[in-house]
């Protein structure tokens, strides 16, 4: 499947990455063969098979569990700052961002 | 002073840990000096000599006051996909160079109660994305049979780290092959068990219908102790069973399963394994498969039969679509499970930018290495508007059949199935640096088991003829949750042949 400089750029909006156009041009001839590879799924006929989402659905109940809608003790002071401890910007207990809204 | 090398596994350890030959901290003493003296600097990324001494001074207490369990002060490691307390946590990635995780992962969290004592971090390929451990942001990991071959991956230098003797055991996790195919590459024995009977809880998350942590040790009898520890219902996975066909899903089981089958096979006599039907897929005997290989899984087959089994030709017709459906199927899974790292809350974030957007995707740009961006523009395509049903879902249906073959096939023909894990021995590092998709073939044999989430492992069956001889794994597939009967037939195979004892450089 051939592949334009559009199409992965949109790509690129869409994963959150930045490719400089030398990146753009070996993403897209990496893209078209990893497509070309996959593509050998659309020759198979599944009509009638459900998606599996699940490796043991069919095996077992693999229902999602939903936990007790109760709340859950909160962090104390001492856990919130190491869970705050790995940002890259913070100031008493609040990440920082660049200003989103003038 | 003892050195772990001069144990023959992990029953002969505790045995003289339990009587006072030797002490657990002595012990991990003489693992870090030899971890830090190993000739591969890039194996290990993080020790923590303080952290390994208290969890050794606590086994020794243990033993003290009686307490001891068949972990008790065995010195294993981490695959660096697992978050710990303490030690720097990065799957291997720029993304998250020194995250330190306020908590450990329910597998690192069983292991340390089980007595265990870590002697720090394994490299992996980034995110477990690789067959090689090329992709860890930190350099490649030396196959220690040859240290100009790759060790596998993604679990690289956790087999590395057994086949090298500077642990007895080590967690990995395998998504498409992730344990199974870096133990037959190291000569070492590895077990993916049953989906959903050990927590992700604390993996960093790469494609969650496939993700399961499974360990590395020098010998299935070795796997037993360390698999039954590690399993068990984790109300923090979403994804974690409760039970396994009506019994509770709990440590023991395992062990139960096991010594229930050794038992069996006991009481059989001179041939214990008589009336096991081995399937051997003839898709995996096909022309992709080196000559070497193909001839070691022979010889392998030959020793079961020996031993009772009776080969069963079988078929898994789509074996070849695996690679496909894996190849859509984890990259959609991967882009969404890596949206968090925004440069927000945790993870690299770029030193310039112009707002938040700009923020985010320069962040990761830079975070993350060439093969996780590759993946991620694979999924992010697969998942988007106008080929979610054409790729994702298609290969979605197609992963129910590929697990209805397997279904099939342990409903009619066999007990259970072996094959190669790999078609070749190790690669030289750098090989297939200039086709990213070469490595991708070489998981033909191991994506299926993964996609229909069964239990699979890879025990060492032989050598090849190169001047350094390159171990070659044998893979042997149960049925689900009968991971206990597979290691006691790897075991029965083990008390049989000696490859599994084999060490590099005394060969």
């Amino acid at each position: 499947m051939a592949l334009t400089e559009q199409d992965i750029a949109r790509l690129a909006r869409l994963a959150g990455l930045r490719l400089d156009p030398s990146e753009q041009e070996r993403a897209r001839r990496e893209l078209e063969r990893i497509l070309g590879l996959i593509a050998q799924l659309q020759a198979v006929d599944t009509t009638g098979i459900e998606p599996m989402a699940h490796p043991l659905e069919g095996r077992q109940d693999v229902s999602l569990r939903l936990r007790d809608d109760r709340a859950a003790p909160a962090l104390t002071l001492e856990q919130r700052a190491a869970h705050m401890a790995n940002a890259p910007a913070q100031h008493e207990g609040l990440f920082l961002v660049p200003t989103v809204i003038e | 002073m003892s050195a772990i090398h001069e144990f023959e596994g992990i029953q002969a350890l505790a045995d003289a840990l339990r009587q006072g030959r030797v002490s657990a901290a002595e012990l991990a003493g003489e693992a870090l000096r030899a971890a830090r003296a190993y000739g591969d600097p890039q194996l290990f990324l993080h020790i923590d000599e303080d952290l390994t001494l208290a969890q050794a001074r606590a086994a020794d207490a243990a033993i003290a006051a009686g307490r001891a369990g068949p972990l008790t002060g065995i010195p294993i490691a981490h695959k660096d996909l697992f978050v710990t307390r303490g030690w720097r946590s990065t799957a291997a990635s720029r993304m998250l160079d020194g995250y330190l995780s306020p908590f450990d992962a329910t597998v690192v969290a069983r292991l340390r109660e089980a007595g265990a004592v870590s002697l720090g971090k394994l490299s992996c390929d980034e995110f477990a994305m690789g067959s090689g451990n090329e992709n860890s942001a930190f350099g490649p990991v030396r196959n220690p049979w040859d240290p100009e071959r790759i060790p596998g991956g993604s679990s690289g230098g956790s087999a590395a780290a057994v086949a090298a003797r500077l642990v007895l055991g080590a967690t990995g996790t395998d998504t498409g092959g992730s344990v199974r195919q870096p133990a037959a590459l190291c000569g070492v024995s590895g077990i993916k068990p049953t989906y959903g009977t050990v927590s992700r809880y604390g993996i960093v998350a790469y494609a969650s219908s496939l993700d399961q942590a499974g360990p590395i040790a020098r010998s299935a009898r070795d796997l037993v102790p360390l698999l039954d520890a590690i399993s068990g219902f984790d109300p923090l996975d979403s994804t974690s069973l409760e039970t396994c066909d009506g019994r509770a899903n709990a440590p023991g089981r395992v062990l139960e399963d096991y010594e229930r089958a050794q038992a069996r096979f006991e009481a059989a006599g001179a041939r214990p394994l008589e009336g096991l039907r081995i399937g051997v897929p003839r898709e995996f005997l096909n022309e992709g498969l080196s000559a070497e290989v193909g001839a070691a899984v022979e010889a392998a087959l030959s020793v079961f039969e020996a031993l009772g089994a009776r080969r069963v030709d079988i078929s898994l017709p789509r074996t070849a679509l695996s690679i496909p459906a894996y190849y859509v199927i984890a990259p959609a899974e991967a882009s969404s499970n890596l949206s968090r790292y925004d440069g927000v809350r945790y993870g690299h974030r770029a030193a310039g930018y112009e707002d938040v957007a700009d923020m985010t995707s320069r962040s990761r740009t830079e975070g993350f290495g060439d093969e996780v961006r590759r993946r991620i523009l694979v999924g992010t395509y697969v998942l988007s508007h106008g080929y979610y049903d054409a790729y994702y879902l298609q290969a979605q249906r197609v992963r129910r059949m590929i697990a209805d073959d397997f279904r099939k096939a342990f409903a009619e023909d066999c007990d259970l199935i072996m094959g190669p894990v790999t078609p070749a021995v190790a690669r030289r590092i750098g090989d297939n640096r200039q086709d990213p998709i070469a490595d991708w073939l070489g998981d033909i044999y191991t994506l299926g088991v993964s996609l229909a989430g069964l239990p699979g492992m890879s025990i060492p069956c032989g050598f090849s003829g190169d001047a350094r001889p390159l171990p070659i794994g044998l893979q042997i597939i149960g049925n689900h949750f009968d991971e206990g009967r597979l290691l006691a037939l790897a075991d029965r195979y083990q008390q049989a042949t000696d490859w599994h004892q084999r060490t590099p450089g005394q060969q």
